[in-house]
């Protein structure tokens, strides 16, 4: 279980690798990238910088993963988000967790995506092909959709 | 606001005083985001006024605090506050707390 902030890119199949070694009952992973688009609301984008909250992100992060271990039956779990500028196609965040069986995976999965996205505190600004920066409005589906979890 | 410590005062009577002495809070501020472009700073110390008891005081006191803090903070509902890195609603109170950091609501995944 552990998080990273870092502004360098990540090596999936190494990080699952890392995660898993050794563990025979683990038997699903599920992971979630996230990427940067080429475009927002229409219109080409040129760059993306995320800013962040160094020591806050982190003990937020871990938060996160502390209630994931607490709803499901987890065997290891990874975060890891870039901040800095990022191009179109570059990733943003890679989420891994694993399990005995898919279930757990899946959910955690989501479950982490959902709270990181509403708690954790990052950032982005767009800026266009013309080189304005515009903040990113936080979306109502994204507080829907770490609603959901507070029920179950 | 805080008391910090209770003083006992002998006087030349010879009588016992207890005197309270509330001293000054001060506190770091961060500012993140297109609060922190606002306000053309990233953080400061800051003396808090004893008035200013709650999160959401503490907003409301920020648009006093100048022209380009008044445009920072003109939509209270748009700021976020965190004390000491922890997530709190407008009615928490700041107490002993010694870093506020104000910020949008989080875009980050």
């Amino acid at each position: 279980m552990s998080v990273r902030v870092q502004e360098t890119d990540f090596d999936v199949s190494g990080e699952i690798a890392k995660l898993t070694a050794g563990d025979p009952g683990i038997g699903a992973v599920a992971t979630f990238i996230g990427k940067v688009r080429g475009e927002a609301e229409g219109q080409p984008l040129a760059s993306m910088t995320l800013e962040h909250y160094p020591g806050m992100t982190e003990a937020e992060l871990e938060a996160i993963e502390a209630e994931a271990r607490q709803r499901f039956q987890l065997a290891g779990s990874l975060i890891i988000h870039r901040v800095g500028t990022l191009l179109p196609t570059d990733n943003i965040v890679l989420v891994i967790t694993a399990a005995a069986h898919r279930g757990d995976a899946f959910a955690a999965c989501e479950f982490l995506m959902d709270y990181l996205k509403t708690r954790a505190p990052f950032w982005k600004k767009e800026a266009g092909s013309d080189g304005a920066g515009r903040w990113v409005d936080a979306r109502d589906g994204d507080d829907t959709a770490a609603k959901r979890w507070h029920s179950k | 606001m805080t008391i910090s410590k209770l003083e006992f005062v002998t006087r030349s009577s010879g009588e016992l005083m207890q005197e309270t002495k509330v001293t000054a809070r001060e506190v770091t501020l961060r500012y993140f985001a297109w609060v922190r472009e606002k306000a053309g700073m990233g953080q400061e110390r800051v003396t808090l006024p004893p008035h200013v008891e709650t999160a959401a005081d503490l907003i409301h006191w920020m648009q006093t605090r100048g022209p380009a803090f008044a445009a920072a903070f003109a939509e209270p509902g748009a700021i976020r506050v965190a004390l000491d890195r922890v997530h709190v609603k407008p009615d928490t109170k700041i107490g002993t707390t010694r870093e506020i950091a104000f910020f949008p609501p989080v875009t980050g995944g």
